[in-house]
């Protein structure tokens, strides 16, 4: 690939071309919506791969932002009567203010210490929306009323289903993008060695925030959908869990990597569901997974698989 | 003092000394491997839902503790050997992804085995409350933090004074000079698991009465006793056991004085704050970067 | 005429000066070398002139400016630029895209349109692939242009930070023991490099132990020891000077 043509091209070519097939032999309902919450996860991570795989900067808390994402479209929506698209925004800008303010002293943090610090800003979060239930429906969560767009009211899997396919190729799009620009370079040079990216001119603690709200936003926007399309949410969109399972999406897909967000994105959503013949084993099998594919594939999927495919020996 | 002030005090102490075995658990294991164990919050879980069940089964209590904790024991090495040495070398994040795999498994091997049900233990000696001072105490909170003094004096002892203690203090602080005076670092990684399995397992069975066993009440334990080993500085035990009290103490006030509603947040509003002002905990030195 | 000026600089860990009231002038073109016994404080001043460490007292001056304090990548801006003792490479890019990290100040770094790879960017990108290519090539790294810089052998590394500080297009090059871990032959280039890009125009402020290379490229000498200043002067200074023959060079000059 030359970093010169279009960035990442070929795949996101295929990821198009599989976007297209893919109704075809979704056989009902049920599968599109697999597909959907596919869509929707892959979204938020490929966000979170540009803090975690490129930046560097690991968030165990993501799912807070997420979560206040869905709350407000939900609040806004259905007892204020907003039109839902600007209960989006005003729910991105929320957590684009918030994630500004935090993002200063949070990015300061190194390693374990940045893991904790996230990973409590996410159970807050989480505390924040199960406590304040006059606001939120408290522990037991509260429903969500439809999208609607200029007065259009999509309706339906299929029409979610091509909804969701536009954002997730949008996002593939410009993260390909930004990855490779000035910026992209960057941000991978404040993870390969902070202090040498800052005596190059590169300002490193600018980099961080930015990319820290960045990923915020995009959580905020794809909690705001997944809101509106499954029609109720509970506290657990924001919570400790929920952080984790998309950071597992990042690393089990491929750290650095926008096509192994979403493969991770795909595996790890679609994995509980075949888990589910397990009954009682689900958990003890899901977590062995977790294990093994950690030990064996450390690199995370795509990575490993490209590496294979390339028939690289080093 | 007001008999209120001593109430929550006590209440606070009770759940402070679970959160500094956790805290413990972390940074041993940390101080070993520089691995953050998100299972243990699970050890701890394990301690008390074994119990429950050997007790069950018809094993006096004593045998059935002693039972749970060497059952806990040998998982914490299981794990150690066949997920964290397996990894070695990886990065944090893919280390933190491998035992929060570990915990979801081990919280499905305890579903497994025990069912999804939350399940009571006897006290130990009884559920008649103690007047101290105007305020009730039950004879468990003094089980909890009785077994919480005698264990940190124990492992104070055997940081300070025995061999094995003392090789493991010398290989956190320098690998490589440890191994090259013979020290077996993969004998002291697998220790270090032992022993936090060992905390959380006796930290589980203690307050296994007041906190009911099921399989996910080792969630919240494990991330704020992770709070408490942050708190007292990573890989300094005497302050993750100050700060298990703190982080106690302070969601009892709290509760009582506040809103009880916001108890679960104080660790972590503490501890955010506490990241903000000093990056490096609250009891540590800090260090300068060298390029 | 002075270009980098140091001012009573000192700064100490836990009680101990690492560098204790130190003076001197860099002047622009000839190549400046620090020598001195490990712990003489070479690292720490390269540290404190690039704004790593803040200085406990005294004043760094850039031509008029005083640049105390600060931010280091504004040093950048200002024409600073240096390589380090324990390599800094972006592991997780290709040497090619860690030579373009050093040109961030001269590119487009604005996020709209590195979202949109606007026609601007792709423009942009390609002279910088085109000038980071030459500075491989200046380097002689013309053959690891796309290269994962992980799979590189340690003196090729050792380049690729000099083409990446070359990359900011400094005035004053910082170079932190270049020649450490090289061989004899690899040595021997990296002191025709240093040559070379003196002839370029721009100042070097060279840190090593070779004395070898040391005392073949250098025109000016600083000797440090204990944080302070022992001697100063040209090589033939230096190598008279008793007391630097005494610290430093007498027990050194036996073992090589």
């Amino acid at each position: 690939m030359s970093p010169l043509n279009m960035p990442g091209r070929n795949g996101l070519l295929a990821l198009i071309a599989t976007i297209m097939v893919l109704p075809l032999m979704l056989p009902n309902a049920f599968y599109f919506d697999i597909v959907i919450l596919i869509g929707l996860n892959s979204i938020v991570c490929i966000g979170l791969n540009l803090l975690i795989g490129y930046a560097g900067q690991i968030s165990l808390g993501h799912a807070g932002f997420f979560g206040i994402g869905a709350y407000f479209s939900a609040i806004l929506t259905s007892t204020y009567g907003w039109p839902a698209t600007a209960a989006m925004v005003v729910g991105a800008v929320v957590v684009g203010l918030l994630s500004f303010i935090i993002a200063r002293p949070i990015m300061k943090l190194q390693g374990h210490y940045l893991a904790m610090g996230t990973l409590g800003l996410g159970v807050i979060i989480t505390i924040v929306l199960t406590q304040e239930s006059d606001l939120t429906g408290g522990p037991d969560g509260m429903p969500v009323p439809g999208f609607s767009i200029f007065g259009w009211e999509p309706y339906g899997e299929t029409v979610w289903y091509w909804i969701i396919a536009a954002v997730l190729v949008a996002t593939v799009w410009l993260s390909l993008n930004l990855i490779a620009s000035p910026v992209g370079r960057a941000l991978r040079a404040v993870h390969g060695s902070e202090i040498a990216a800052e005596t190059l001119g590169v300002n490193v603690v600018k980099y961080k925030v930015l990319v820290f709200v960045l990923s915020a936003i995009i959580a905020s926007l794809a909690g705001s959908l997944f809101a509106h399309y499954t029609g109720f949410i509970t506290p657990d969109t924001s919570g400790f869990i929920h952080s984790i399972q998309l950071v597992t999406m990042v690393v089990l897909g491929g750290m650095a990597s926008t096509f192994g967000a979403v493969a991770g994105a795909a595996i790890l959503t679609i994995l509980p569901q075949l888990l589910t013949v397990f009954h009682d084993y689900e958990h003890l099998v899901f977590g062995a997974v977790l294990i093994g594919t950690m030990i064996f594939m450390r690199r995370g999927l795509v990575p490993t698989l490209a590496d294979l495919f390339n028939g690289r020996q080093k | 003092m007001s008999a209120d002030f001593l109430q929550f005090l006590f209440s606070g102490i009770t759940v402070g000394a679970t959160y500094a075995l956790v805290g413990l658990g972390f940074s041993i294991i940390y101080n070993a491997s520089h691995v953050i164990n998100f299972a243990q919050g699970e050890f701890v879980m394990l301690g008390g839902m074994a119990t429950v069940f050997f007790y069950g089964a018809g094993l006096p209590m004593p045998l059935a503790m002693a039972m749970a904790v060497a059952m806990t024991i040998f998982i914490g090495m299981a794990l150690e050997k066949f997920a964290v040495e397996p990894a070695k070398g990886a990065s944090i994040v893919t280390l933190i992804i491998i035992t929060i795999g570990a915990s979801i498994f081990l919280r499905g091997l305890a579903e497994v085995l025990w069912g999804r049900n939350f399940h009571s233990l006897p006290p130990i000696s009884g559920s008649d409350p103690i007047n101290i001072g105007g305020a009730l105490v039950l004879p468990q909170s003094l089980w909890v933090v009785g077994g919480t003094i005698v264990i940190v004096i124990t492992l104070a002892w055997f940081f300070n004074r025995t061999m094995t203690g003392k090789a493991m203090v010398a290989s956190a602080s320098n690998p490589l000079a440890a191994r090259l005076v013979g020290i077996n670092l993969k004998f002291i990684l697998l220790l270090s698991f032992a022993l936090s399995a060992m905390l959380g397992s006796i930290a589980g069975i203690l307050i296994a009465p007041i906190s009911l066993a099921y399989p996910g009440v080792g969630i919240m334990l494990g991330l704020k006793g992770f709070c408490a080993a942050i708190l007292g500085g990573m890989g300094n035990p005497m302050g993750a056991v100050l700060a298990g009290l703190i982080v106690g103490i302070s969601e009892a006030l709290t509760a009582g004085y506040i809103s009880s509603a916001y108890k679960d947040a104080v660790a972590f509003i503490i501890i955010l704050a506490v990241l903000f002002l000093r990056p490096n905990g609250l009891f540590s030195t800090g260090g300068t970067e060298r390029v | 005429m002075t270009l980098l000026r140091v001012e009573n600089l000192s700064r100490s860990f836990g009680g101990i000066k690492a560098i204790d009231d130190l003076s001197l002038t860099i002047r622009p073109g000839p190549i400046h070398s620090i020598i001195g016994p490990n712990g003489a404080g070479k690292t720490t001043l390269f540290n404190l002139i690039s704004g790593i460490y803040k200085p406990g007292g005294g004043r760094i001056v850039l031509e008029d400016a005083d640049i105390t304090g600060h931010a280091i990548w504004r040093l950048a801006e200002l024409g600073l630029a240096r390589t380090f003792q324990n390599l800094q490479i972006f592991f997780n890019m290709s040497a090619i895209e860690n030579v373009m990290v050093g040109m961030h100040l001269k590119s487009d770094s604005r996020f709209i349109t590195s979202l949109f790879r606007t026609p601007g960017i792709v423009k942009g990108d390609q002279d910088k692939r085109e000038e980071a290519i030459r500075l491989l090539e200046f380097v002689d790294l013309g053959d690891y242009l796309d290269a994962d810089t992980d799979s590189m052998p340690y003196g090729a590394l050792k380049r690729l930070e000099i083409a990446r500080a070359l990359a900011t297009q400094p005035r004053i090059i910082m170079l932190d023991e270049p020649a450490a871990g090289l061989n004899p032959a690899e040595t021997v280039a990296i002191d025709g490099l240093i040559q070379k890009i003196s002839e370029n125009g721009i100042t070097v402020i060279l840190v090593e132990h070779d004395m070898r290379l040391v005392m073949g490229v250098s025109e000016h000498i600083f000797v440090l020891e204990g944080g302070r200043m022992l001697a100063e002067g040209t090589v033939a200074d230096i190598r008279n000077n008793p007391d630097v023959v005494a610290a430093y060079l007498g027990e050194s000059g036996r073992d090589r």
